[in-house]
């Protein structure tokens, strides 16, 4: 994470937890994500439900006065928590992730129908149901394409990924 | 005058109708867009979510075809791409080492980028290079008495900043007003966010945030809203209903994309601008513009 260094000079503030539009709801806020990256709590904010309430709505980073990008630092605690398989139980950010990613890799693009079908079928099955007045609408409406859209170059998706993956392992 | 354009995976579905109005609005206001060939998915949140460096280089295909292509920026109608596009030139120039990664992935399939490829948001475009004068000149049917709410979403701004202010932007408003809109500048929900994705996966959040949105909307006395995303525009305008169940309210605000309003006002058909494929009607905005 570039610059990420920059969270050893937290001044521990708050502006980041008071401009959060879902702290309220955060077992930890990130003020205290950040204090426990540095006391070497890892382990606990990456199991907590923060990162995953997290809307990447930069709110936090723009106003940090120690410009710490904090955004991008919830993004690299879920990037551990699906490395090392610590996620909460009743999240279902991270299949979402998962589904939105093995879209691109597969068209190049994000199939929208495909990925809410699929997320409807593995994860939350009640959703069918509550959206089945919307997507009636949106179907009609022609804003639900069935088939996705498939671009030339998709085998490159897979190829960087795949370099990326080589390129790491090399580093470890 | 003469750009790119990146439309990005919703203008294919959900947000059809933000690619057909942008490039009616375009036409008419005379600059020529040629679509990149091409693109692919510019990663959105979730590749962030699996490995940085991953994102950064998909969407960094897109700037070297884009660079392949033309000399022309490239530009793009969607916060959430027209962000993760612009965060990989500033990634690409401020880190050595993303740089060398992300081509290191780009050469494995032929493919170079050296970081420069100036990414511009459609409304940087129309209120810079084509400037306000000569839209304002081009208006067949001015917006008067049109109360419009200006929604720009998270990432119209953040973090980035490059072409509008972080906390308290004011393009939209601007733009509007050389529409002759009665533009709500005092709108207090214009940068709250919208919830994004979590719409699908932690509902009962975004359904709060969206209720905020719509109930200052309401409050100011809003004749629509306006939006710069399609996943703001879909929030917001496709689960009123939900919200409306969910806190006992009664909204049906028509949401737009900002495109589709800047049409009506360039004398554009109303079938040109992807009008009927709103959720919540917008006959009511069409029969207050004056004719």
């Amino acid at each position: 994470m570039p610059s990420g260094e920059k969270i050893k000079i937290c001044q521990q503030c708050g502006t980041c937890t008071g401009s959060c539009p879902t702290s309220y709801l955060m077992d930890y806020g990130p003020r205290e994500v950040i204090a426990a990256f540095r006391a070497g709590m890892i382990d606990k904010v990456v199991k907590s439900n923060t990162i995953w309430l997290c809307t990447s709505c930069y709110s936090c980073t723009v106003r940090c006065p120690a410009n710490i990008k904090i955004t991008d630092l919830m993004y690299e605690l879920k990037r551990l928590a699906i490395k090392y398989d610590l996620l909460p139980k009743d999240s279902k950010n991270p299949a979402m992730t998962k589904y939105f990613i093995d879209n691109v890799s597969k068209y190049g693009r994000n199939h929208e129908v495909g990925l809410m079908a699929k997320f409807m079928l593995t994860k939350d099955w009640g959703m069918p149901f509550r959206f089945a007045g919307l997507g009636l609408k949106l179907f009609t409406a022609g804003r639900l394409p069935l088939a996705p859209k498939q671009i030339r170059g998709k085998e490159e998706i897979a190829k960087m990924s795949a370099y990326l993956d080589a390129q790491e392992a090399k580093a470890q | 005058m003469k750009y790119l354009y990146y439309p990005g995976c919703s203008a294919e579905s959900t947000g059809k109708a933000y690619d057909i109005s942008t490039r009616t609005v375009m036409e008419k206001l005379g600059v020529e867009l040629a679509e990149l060939d091409d693109w692919n998915c510019c990663g959105a949140t979730s590749y962030f979510s699996t490995r940085e460096i991953d994102s950064f280089a998909i969407a960094a295909r897109n700037l070297s075809i884009a660079q392949q292509q033309g000399d022309d920026d490239l530009c793009v109608i969607c916060n959430a791409c027209y962000t993760t596009l612009a965060k990989t030139n500033r990634y690409m120039a401020e880190s050595a080492h993303v740089y060398e990664q992300v081509n290191g992935a780009l050469n494995a399939v032929g493919r170079s980028y050296d970081g420069t490829k100036p990414v511009r948001h459609i409304m940087d475009v129309l209120i810079n290079d084509v400037g306000l004068e000569a839209i304002e000149s081009k208006v067949t049917r001015r917006l008067t008495g049109l109360k419009v709410a200006p929604y720009y979403g998270c990432q119209y701004s953040r973090p980035i900043g490059s072409f509008d202010d972080t906390e308290d932007p004011q393009t939209m408003d601007r733009f509007f007003e050389a529409l002759g809109a009665d533009v709500l500048t005092d709108f207090p929900a214009k940068l709250k966010c919208c919830g994004g994705m979590m719409m699908l996966t932690n509902a009962d959040v975004a359904l709060r945030l969206c209720h905020e949105i719509l109930k200052s909307a309401k409050d100011m006395g809003a004749d629509v809203i306006v939006a710069a995303c399609p996943l703001c525009e879909m929030n917001m305008e496709g689960y009123q209903p939900r919200v409306n169940s969910a806190f006992g309210t009664d909204y049906n605000i028509p949401v737009m994309y900002f495109t589709q309003l800047a049409g009506l006002a360039l004398g554009a058909d109303p079938k040109q601008l992807g009008l009927g494929m709103q959720a919540v009607s917008c006959a009511p905005v069409l029969a207050a513009i004056p004719a």
